[in-house]
């Protein structure tokens, strides 16, 4: 596509956008607007922004007036001569006084919202949410339910800088490998920290913008009234991978999410039981290269990349002496396990076979050909001495 | 003039103590950082054309990001502000000079190494994790524990801007203070002159504020130091409470002085004296305090206690009083006036105009509840960026086609000055506007990447910064064409309606050394 018609398509789009979203009833995802969401407090806030907007454009449209008024009625050849007055204590004293009158109008409703916003007392529930670079980790704290969650569009469809562009799903860089499951009608407490630095989860469609601090916990809340998926995005830059780490909800009626959570805890135990065979087998070379392919793919390419050739900040694995020295293998491992730097730590989401697999994967991928095998065993071990 | 020898060549700029020269070089300077700094905003857009990145790795779009902002706000809008002020205060309260001009010189000379400490970070060699990647606002602990070896650099390029901005300020001050013509009483200085005291005052306020932050950022990433990190005692939250006490202010330091600027225009093409000056003199002060004690709406994501909110978010509001006051005086001068539409004129208008936008998207910003949704979205960009070009940039340009022709004594050409100024219109609103849909929608803001609804927003606001980028270079050809002759003389005056000592009492150009001898103010 040549730019010319890039730049065509670009106006025709805006254009039909802004009809669209005009005409539409009820349009899903406004390109416009705020969305109304699917909690009380959203729609509040959607009911406020959409007061204060009417407001702040007559204003503005009265200022505006009184400019183009003046600027056709007083121009010099309309009004030769000019008036001689420079003050007027009554309409300085109107439109001081005019403005407070507004304002305050605007700030009661604010201040009993607000109120309502920051009352997290008498929830129903509650989910810890961590923020990581660059994904989230949600763990429910009441049925121990804890998982991560990234970003699965892959890194070939949104880094076109080497290839050619591909398509793009519509839910582009707003879709995730596991999405939080959240019940329909409980009042939901959110617990919000990080492990690294301030990121913030905002979910448009409940109204809810909370930063996740280091160190800290922040208290926040909602109650979805509609079942359905519901897309945002981290807000406060956090680094490399700030655009790529949005946040899913997927809320479902309690008896499904009951369901869900049974589910998981299934899965859980299942995924317990296959670890520890796991790391109690012996494998073969074969097998781990496999199995750390995949492991490495998913965790590891979005940084270090496909081909281990690192990304600016994010140092290559090719040719690293970490990852060829035989005496750095216990290094090697500890680094996953621990994680360094900017890398975060993989030790409890990873089990020791998957540790071990992408261990020796990354020692024998790309021309890294130490022919090191590194079993579970030695993971677990190293782990025990940490 | 028989005393305006000196020396001439590259020592002629590297020892004046000239308030015009060094004024000159203020705003030369900071004219080819706003090269720089746009370039970096036209590499910003590029990449955000289309959804997927196109040309740059994630980290390096967000060292582009922050370079921009730190470029523009410490290289373009300040310098060419203390550019404008070193020109005309003296001249305008009948001054000979600036009253330390040793100073003066040391100030302005600064700033040259201060950036480049600054963009040398942008040399892989000796940088390769990077220039700074935090954001203008580096945030703790992005910019200690995690910022790349670049930071150290920044941390002194920022000490260094603000050494050369603390004694700019001190030098407004004392001029202003001691050096006025007999007569002219405080309740009698120009808008402009007024406006920059006040803004003097907040940067020797908080600079050193800024100065404290990066100094703990220092220690915490080299002495074992903890102010910002929770595992030793620490909170990263204490770094934006600190920075938005310096940032709040900071933020009228790059408006008061173009207030000022159109406080002289509009009442010249007008040719009406200024409505309420006594009134604007008040809010421009109030708004100045007001600006210490708002800082925390920068903030209203970070977990504060509810009443904290609360505060913060009525004092904010507030602020809207005396801001309105200005706006509403401003048009009060034009009513029954006898308006012409010269070039600054023109700029002054705009200024008015999109300023009132930017105001009244800064007033939804400030009710708490709803900046839950706006916070850290391009609805913020659009906000910040409507008080900033069409407010600091469109002032100091609405300035230099003002006061141009009394600096060099020569008019500039008025026919590519309208086009220069329909052209910027037209394109900062293309760039600006649509930023405030794709904010309300969804976009977060320091994102090289966005999901497709966002496209069609994106690439208006694209095209648009192209159109403003390259009309900018027209600025450059008009100015540098009027200091070389120009559209012929200008008379003493310049303009019909001008008032102030540099018009009533000095030639067009300006002597090197003016009021020798101090005029009698009535």
């Amino acid at each position: 596509m040549s730019l010319l018609r890039k730049v065509m398509s670009g106006f025709v789009l805006f254009v039909s956008l802004f009809i669209g979203s005009l005409c539409a009833a009820e349009p899903e995802y406004s390109t416009l607007n705020l969305r109304p969401g699917v909690t009380e407090n959203s729609q509040r806030v959607f009911d406020l922004h959409m007061e204060v907007v009417w407001i702040m454009l007559a204003v503005a449209g009265l200022v505006f007036a009184a400019i183009l008024f003046a600027v056709i009625r007083f121009r010099k050849s309309n009004h030769p001569t000019p008036a001689k007055f420079s003050h007027s204590t009554t309409l300085e004293i109107i439109w001081t006084v005019i403005p407070i009158l507004i304002l305050a109008y605007l700030a009661k409703p604010a201040i009993g919202l607000l109120l309502d916003m920051e009352d997290t007392t008498k929830a129903d529930m509650s989910v810890k949410v961590t923020g990581k670079q660059w994904y989230w980790e949600y763990e429910y704290l009441d049925s121990s339910v804890k998982f991560a969650s990234r970003l699965s569009t892959p890194v070939e469809v949104y880094d076109n800088r080497n290839n050619e562009p591909v398509e793009k799903g519509e839910n582009y860089l707003l879709e995730v490998d596991n999405e939080l499951v959240l019940p329909v009608g409980k009042k939901i407490r959110f617990l919000l920290t990080s492990s690294d630095v301030i990121h913030s989860w905002w979910m448009p469609d409940f109204a809810v913008k909370m930063d996740a601090i280091p160190g800290f916990v922040n208290e926040t809340w909602t109650r979805i009234d509609k079942p359905g998926v519901y897309r945002g995005v981290c807000a406060e830059l956090c680094g490399a991978l700030h655009g790529f780490m949005p946040i899913v909800v997927r809320a479902l009626p309690q008896a499904e999410y009951d369901q869900w959570v049974e589910t998981k805890l299934a899965e859980k135990a299942e995924a317990e039981r296959l670890a520890a065979e796991a790391a109690a087998k012996n494998w073969s070379m074969e097998d781990l290269m496999a199995k750390g392919k995949e492991v490495y793919d998913a965790k590891c390419a979005m940084c270090h990349q496909k081909g281990g050739e690192g990304l600016g900040a994010f140092p290559a694995l090719k040719g690293s002496k970490i990852a060829i020295e035989s005496d750095k293998i216990d290094e090697h491992i500890n680094i996953i396990v621990l994680g360094k730097n900017m890398m975060p730590k993989f030790g409890e989401e990873l089990t020791d076979a998957e540790i071990a697999a992408v261990v020796t994967y990354e020692r024998n991928a790309w021309g890294n050909d130490t022919k090191d095998v590194v079993q579970p065993a030695r993971v677990t071990e190293l782990k025990a001495g940490n | 003039m028989a005393h305006d020898h000196h020396p001439t060549g590259i020592s002629r700029w590297l020892f004046t103590t000239n308030h015009k020269d060094i004024g000159s070089m203020y705003l030369w300077f900071s004219f080819i950082m706003f090269l720089i700094g746009g370039l970096m905003a036209l590499l910003i857009r590029a990449e955000l054309f289309m959804p997927g990145l196109q040309f740059f790795e994630p980290n390096f779009f967000n060292s582009l990001t922050t370079l921009h902002g730190l470029i523009m706000v410490f290289g373009a809008v300040m310098p060419a502000f203390v550019g404008l002020a070193n020109w005309l205060i003296p001249m305008q309260i009948g001054a000979p000079d600036m009253a330390l001009p040793r100073m003066n010189n040391f100030s302005f000379w600064i700033l040259p190494f201060a950036f480049s400490l600054l963009l040398l970070s942008l040399v892989p060699q000796l940088f390769p994790d990077g220039p700074p990647n935090f954001g203008w606002t580096f945030y703790a602990p992005l910019s200690t524990k995690y910022g790349p070896a670049s930071t150290d650099f920044f941390i002194f390029g920022v000490h260094l801007m603000g050494i050369s901005s603390i004694m700019g300020a001190i030098n407004v001050i004392v001029t202003v203070f001691n050096m006025r013509a007999p007569g002219m009483t405080l309740m009698k200085m120009p808008m402009f002159v007024w406006t920059w005291v006040i803004t003097a005052f907040l940067l020797i306020m908080v600079m050193p504020v800024l100065a404290g932050a990066v100094t703990m950022m220092l220690t915490d990433r080299h002495f074992g130091t903890s102010f910002f990190d929770a595992a030793g005692g620490g909170d990263p939250v204490m770094f934006q409470h600190i920075f938005w006490f310096f940032g709040h202010p900071e933020v009228y330091i790059m408006i008061l002085p173009a207030f000022g600027i159109a406080s002289h225009i509009i009442p010249t093409f007008s040719r009406k004296p200024l409505f309420g000056y006594a009134s604007m003199v008040y809010a421009t002060a109030s708004i100045a305090f007001l600006s210490f004690v708002v800082w925390a709406h920068h903030m209203f994501t970070v977990g504060m206690p509810v009443a904290g909110e609360l505060y913060f978010m009525i004092a904010t509001m507030i602020i809207a009083v005396p801001t309105g006051v200005k706006i509403f005086n401003w048009v009060a001068t034009m009513w029954k006036g006898s308006i012409t539409f010269e070039t600054p004129m023109l700029f002054a208008l705009a200024f008015v105009v999109l300023f009132t936008l930017g105001g009244v998207s800064g007033v939804m910003l400030a009710m708490t509840p709803v900046d839950k949704q706006y916070h850290d979205t391009y609805f913020v960009v659009a906000h910040f960026h409507y008080v900033l070009f069409p407010g600091a940039i469109f002032g100091t340009i609405a300035a230099v086609y003002y006061w141009l022709p009394k600096w060099t004594g020569n008019m500039y050409n008025e026919t590519l000055g309208k086009i220069h100024f329909w052209f910027s219109i037209i394109a900062v609103n293309i760039t600006f506007f649509p930023m405030h849909f794709s904010g309300l929608a969804g976009m977060q803001r320091r994102v090289p990447d966005y999901n497709m609804m966002f496209e069609g927003f994106n690439q208006l606001s694209s095209i648009g910064a192209f159109m403003l980028g390259f009309g900018q270079l027209l600025f450059l050809y008009i100015v540098i064409n009027c200091v070389k002759g120009g559209k012929g003389k200008a008379t003493d005056q310049v303009w019909e309606g001008a008032e102030g000592l540099e018009f009533t009492h000095l030639p067009s150009p300006a002597p090197y050394h003016s009021f020798e001898q101090a005029p009698e103010v009535k």
